[in-house]
């Protein structure tokens, strides 16, 4: 285990930016934090979470696939795709970092999708411990260890120093780089912290947040069940759930002319908007209600069907904070099939 | 990294031949520039075509996969990408990619069985791929009927190929049945699903259904009353797609993708997926 000391951290991050993009969070200074490529000057904000997910990294909200050239009847095909560079996403919680296993089993099963490869091979992954979770978060229920996150560095940050740990070869050569502006060290105040975490993980609301009546299979139980009505009853269909969501990878792929050519792009989409469904024939979900429950059930049982018992859902909160109408997941599985004591 | 093949990249392929077959409903033919077959594909698969500009759709290929020079697409005209289409003349290039999806299990289940296609409207374009088929390994099936209706003797589908040439090949029996009496018809008239049940097929037979899902719905209700058993069905779905793989999340119906888990599905495996398509 390697420590480095606050003081040092910006220089360690000044260190990696010679040679490849870091992003990490930043305070925006309006209460908001994102992930921000460093330059002298920006703080690593000690804000428990981004306001969005880190999925933009391999799965952006917008990416060009490809361009056309037409001319007359003739049509050429532009591929457009180039080498990514390598980057750093020093930061990321235990949640989103977890959100990535969830990408990668829709994005690089058989057949790859080479766009969101392409970007997942050159990001190395610096993940963060949570030490103070919040109300809204619930990834143990998941399975999720905040104070041990996956990656290929985990970090834990205390009053007066980072702590680093490599869990791969691309991280070993990550710490590497900066390894003259830190000091080998013992596990010692990264198990303290890990404690101190784990007591209030202990005692945080949602813990308790009961998953073994969802999981593959149980389409038939739940899907009929008359709480889908009630439960959407007040959803806007704004899809601000699915834009936050770490693990929301449906897309939309459109064409736009430049004048000069065509390119198509994809972006983020929504099973919660009128139109995903809509076609020539008509629309198979008709309601806000079906598309409130088609959210919920892949979430719940078709994607834990589809990959070995693993939900869609990361515990990350950002639905519970975000939802202009407070309604959530959470409230899902507890009205479904949470726990009786709720 | 240009070298990765990707799915979502098309190829291009060109229109060698349009031919319009009801009113609404034209046949195209595609090659690729170079002339060949722009891929190889099995019965009922799907193929997504696109005009740059105006956007892409999954097409049921509608040529059998023994036809080695060129796929062809029956494509009824109701949206964007089929209005273009229907506008388009011989030469002119489009996009493509593919194949897509499940197709029939022409060489396994089907081998050696008596077939029963029942098609209704455009629902005989995917059809067709697999009873040209067929009819081309004559001898690896048993009888074959089909059912096909349509709104009126216009709106039949390659009525010239089904008047020509299956109902000429042995052991091929065609019904046809429109849904309104007309003067230059004598053939049968009413609706495909109670055709099926006037017919009254033995039970001895593998079922192929397509059509409008309301048409699919009482057609396989029909089935069932004459006693065949919902795996003895095959059918296949539409739902919107823009990936074609099971990735954008579009045509997810419980734990099932239709562009690569269907589209083809057996009736039984249908009665395991929620009520949504």
């Amino acid at each position: 285990m390697l420590k480095c000391s606050l003081q040092n951290v910006n220089a360690a991050f000044a260190r990696i930016a010679e040679s490849m993009k870091l992003y990490l969070p930043v305070d925006r200074g309006d209460g908001k934090t994102r992930f921000d490529v460093w330059s002298e000057g920006k703080e690593w904000s000690t804000a428990l979470n981004t306001e969005r997910s880190a999925k933009d990294f391999f799965f952006p909200q917008t990416e060009n696939l490809m361009e056309f050239k037409t001319e007359g009847k003739k049509i050429e095909v532009i591929d457009i795709r180039e080498e990514n560079e390598v980057f750093v996403i020093f930061g990321v919680r235990a949640c989103d970092v977890r959100s990535f296993d969830i990408l990668d089993r829709v994005f690089l099963s058989d057949p790859v999708d080479s766009f969101y490869k392409n970007r997942r091979d050159h990001g190395i992954i610096v993940s963060v411990a949570c030490g103070k979770p919040a109300e809204t978060c619930f990834c143990s229920v998941f399975g999720i260890d905040a104070t041990s996150p996956a990656g290929d560095v985990t970090a834990w940050r205390t009053d007066d120093a980072v702590y680093f740990t490599a869990n791969t070869e691309k991280g070993s050569a990550l710490l590497a780089l900066i390894g003259d502006l830190c000091e080998e060290c013992g596990t010692e105040a990264v198990d303290a912290q890990r404690a101190k975490t784990q007591k209030i993980l202990e005692k945080l609301p949602l813990k308790d947040l009961d998953t073994k009546n969802f999981g593959g299979g149980k389409t038939k139980e739940f899907f009929n069940n008359p709480l889908w009505e009630s439960l959407s009853s007040t959803c806007l269909g704004c899809g601000t759930c699915t834009f936050v969501c770490p693990t929301c990878q449906c897309y939309d792929i459109k064409d736009f002319n430049t004048g000069n050519g065509v390119i198509r792009f994809r972006c983020w989409d929504s099973c919660m908007y009128s139109e995903f469904t809509k076609m020539a024939h008509g629309n198979n979900r008709l309601t806000q209600t079906e598309r409130f429950r088609q959210r919920f059930m892949h979430k719940l049982v078709y994607y834990p069907e589809n990959n070995e018992g693993i939900f869609g859902c990361v515990g990350c909160g950002r639905c519970l904070s975000k939802c202009p109408i407070s309604m959530n997941i959470v409230k899902v599985m507890k009205a479904m099939g949470g726990n009786e004591n709720d | 990294m240009t070298n990765t093949p990707d799915t979502l990249i098309p190829v291009v392929g060109v229109i060698t031949d349009v031919r319009l077959d009801t009113p609404d409903i034209k046949t195209f033919r595609v090659v690729t520039p170079d002339g060949k077959k722009a891929f190889d594909h099995r019965p009922g698969q799907c193929a997504m075509l696109s005009i740059p500009g105006v956007g892409e759709a999954m097409f049921s290929i509608t040529s059998s996969p023994t036809n080695t020079e060129y796929m062809e697409f029956s494509i009824k005209k109701c949206g964007c990408v089929t209005e273009w289409l229907h506008a388009a003349e011989a030469g002119q290039q489009i996009t493509i990619r593919g194949p897509y999806g499940n197709p029939f299990p022409v060489d396994d289940v089907f081998a050696g069985k008596n077939l029963l296609f029942i098609a209704g409207g455009v629902g005989l374009a995917p059809l067709r791929s697999v009873i040209n088929y067929c009819r081309h390994y004559r001898d690896r099936y048993g009888d074959i009927d089909i059912v096909y209706g349509s709104r009126s003797k216009a709106d039949l589908l390659d009525y010239r190929e089904i008047i020509e040439e299956w109902s000429n090949d042995a052991g091929v029996k065609v019904h046809l049945t429109i849904d309104n009496a007309q003067p230059d018809w004598d053939g049968h008239v009413g609706f495909v699903p109670n055709y099926v049940k006037e017919l009254g097929f033995d039970t001895n037979k593998t079922a192929v259904l397509c059509g409008p899902p309301i048409m699919i719905k009482f057609t396989l209700e029909g089935l069932i009353a004459l006693g065949f058993d919902k795996t003895q069905v095959y059918t296949t779905l539409e739902l919107r797609m823009k990936c074609g793989v099971g990735k954008c999340g579009r045509c997810n119906v419980g734990a099932k993708y239709v562009c690569k888990d269907g589209p083809v599905f057996r009736c039984d495996e249908l009665e395991e997926l929620p009520n949504e398509y």
